[in-house]
């Protein structure tokens, strides 16, 4: 008894004094040395491997220019989409940076950083679809069609609410499986990011898809206020130093140049910073 | 006094009642829109499950028979495919069914003059049925489950005793008749428990067939999980149907062998 008494104790202290180091370290500084970002790939162009195994693409640039003008390092971790916020939950990232849209939904659980980036979102299917060359697809199009989706990004939401019961959804966790589905002619039409599926499907397979119907950015509810980086809602001071790091890389045109080199193929590169 | 006593459990009734309230209005995650994407989700993992575990069972009997032949060309075939099916995962499997057919391109092999076009997939009738992942994940759980219950039917067929071999060839009954009436009979009751375990696995192994966009109860979880960002709830409440499932298995085994394993069970 004495002993489980001792023991008890003694967990409690280490368990308070390890609390107070942790604590006091945080109020030292607000920008954790290295920051550690979760980010799912790929996603190209906005992050992706090369065949090296290096991460790379517009936002693991722009995160590492972030972290420059931070004056901290970047330490870069991988997590499927569908867990990616229940990830920063569980601390296993301190940010997320990784075509998060900006929603209210998610602003519940989440901190956002001012948006980086606003994408609007396209349809792609196979270059010999019937639905090649549409000007919309509606609903009347799209009935009793594969769509396929990323779990759990605003293109799922928005194509389960609008089309769930017409159409069927299947939704894959990595958006390589989802290239392999279309490619094999499993998945009548994809929704995906318009730079996203200009890049992997479009420029990344010699023609065998392309994009159709007008790309879609509204209505808000779905679609947002474009990318943000997102943070745990306590970390109000972090939010506030990478909101001061975007301002600085947008006036100093390191934006401009990131946006330039990774968006200049895809027509649909609109300007991105309001 | 007693009205102050009244006014104070009334009061606690209320509090309680807002409490209830609250939780029920709070609840913006089970609502009939989820509570039907589980359901189709139910409907799926139900179907997938009876259908592996019948048309395994049907394979089984057969290939059990032909994995105790004395002939080595009769028994090394068998003896290699639950060797395979057994040594590798279900998910690899599984993987190897949905994705890797579509990656076999259609070729012409020329023969002299002419040539003989090997189609793909896609070119053939099979992709009616390989195209939606139903088909493909049926298949690889039923190659999973009948290899494993071939090996168990074997080990049952094994253990008969011979006196009762002895007694049956005694009577003068060939093989086959003695396979219909006393080995398969006795080694069927015998490998029951067994088997039981095997449809307790195919069900929990049944969870993997989300990752080919087959929605089933564990696709239901993962979608409203990714949605409302809501682990515990979504997927505490599939365990709990998880949970139910698997009880009704092992009562239905349970009463299965006090029925057809009475003749086993001790005097006193």
């Amino acid at each position: 008894m004495k002993q489980f008494a001792t023991r008890a104790l003694l967990g409690l202290t280490l368990g308070l004094s390890t609390f107070a180091i942790t604590t006091s370290a945080a109020q030292a500084a607000d920008v954790p040395d290295p920051l550690r970002l979760g980010i799912d790939v790929p996603y190209a162009p906005f992050g992706y491997k090369l065949p090296s195994g290096e991460l790379t693409g517009f936002e693991i640039e722009l995160g590492n220019a972030i972290c420059a003008q931070l004056a901290t390092h970047c330490e870069w971790t991988e997590q499927d989409f569908d867990g990616i916020i229940p990830g920063l939950m569980a601390r296993k990232y301190d940010v997320i940076m990784s075509a998060l849209t900006i929603n209210p939904e998610r602003e519940r659980q989440v901190l956002f950083s001012e948006p980086y980036f606003t994408p609007p979102s396209g349809w792609f299917v196979k270059a010999d679809s019937p639905l090649a060359g549409a000007d919309t697809l509606d609903a009347e199009a799209l009935a009793g069609k594969v769509i396929g989706v990323q779990r759990g990004n605003l293109q799922d939401h928005y194509v389960t609410d609008l089309y769930g019961r017409t159409a069927e959804v299947r939704r894959y966790t990595k958006l390589d499986d989802l290239v392999l589905d279309m490619d094999s002619g499993r998945v009548d039409v994809a929704f995906l990011d318009l730079p996203v599926g200009q890049d992997t499907l479009v420029n990344a397979n010699d023609g065998n898809f392309v994009n159709t119907g007008s790309a879609i950015s509204e209505p808000k509810k779905y679609f947002g206020d474009g990318f943000g980086i997102a943070m745990k809602k306590r970390d109000r001071d972090l939010k506030k130093a990478i909101d001061g790091a975007l301002e600085a890389l947008k006036a100093d045109g390191t934006l401009k140049r990131l946006n330039d080199k990774y968006f200049a193929s895809a027509a649909t590169a609109s300007d991105n910073h309001q | 006094m007693e009205q102050l006593n009244d006014a104070g459990s009334s009061g606690v009734i209320t509090q309680l009642g807002q409490m209830l309230e609250d939780a029920l209005s709070d609840n913006y995650i089970f609502t009939a829109t989820t509570l039907w994407h589980y359901w189709e989700g139910l409907v799926t993992t139900v179907q997938l499950v009876c259908l592996a575990l019948l048309i395994g069972l049907i394979l089984a009997v057969p290939l059990a028979i032909m994995r105790g032949s004395r002939r080595r060309w009769v028994k090394m075939p068998v003896y290699l495919y639950t060797y395979v099916f057994r040594g590798t995962p279900l998910l690899i499997q599984l993987y190897l069914i949905y994705y890797g057919v579509v990656f076999f391109d259609g070729f012409d092999i020329s023969l002299g003059v002419t040539s003989v076009h090997v189609p793909s997939i896609q070119e053939t009738w099979l992709w009616d049925y390989f195209r939606d992942p139903f088909v493909p994940a049926l298949l690889a759980f039923v190659l999973n489950t009948a290899a494993y219950t071939t090996e168990i039917f074997h080990g049952a067929i094994q253990s008969t005793p011979k006196g009762e071999m002895e007694a049956a060839r005694a009577y003068g009954m060939s093989r086959g008749k003695m396979m219909r009436r006393i080995i398969l009979p006795s080694a069927f009751r015998r490998a029951l428990p067994a088997y039981g375990n095997e449809v307790i696995f195919m069900l929990h192994a049944s969870a993997i067939c989300s990752v080919v966009t087959l929605l089933d109860l564990t696709g239901a979880a993962r979608d409203i999980y990714a949605r409302f960002y809501a682990p515990f709830e979504a997927f505490l409440f599939v365990a709990a149907i998880y949970l139910c499932l698997t009880f009704t298995i092992i009562a239905i085994f349970r009463q299965l062998e006090k029925r057809l394993l009475a003749h086993l069970k001790p005097l006193s």
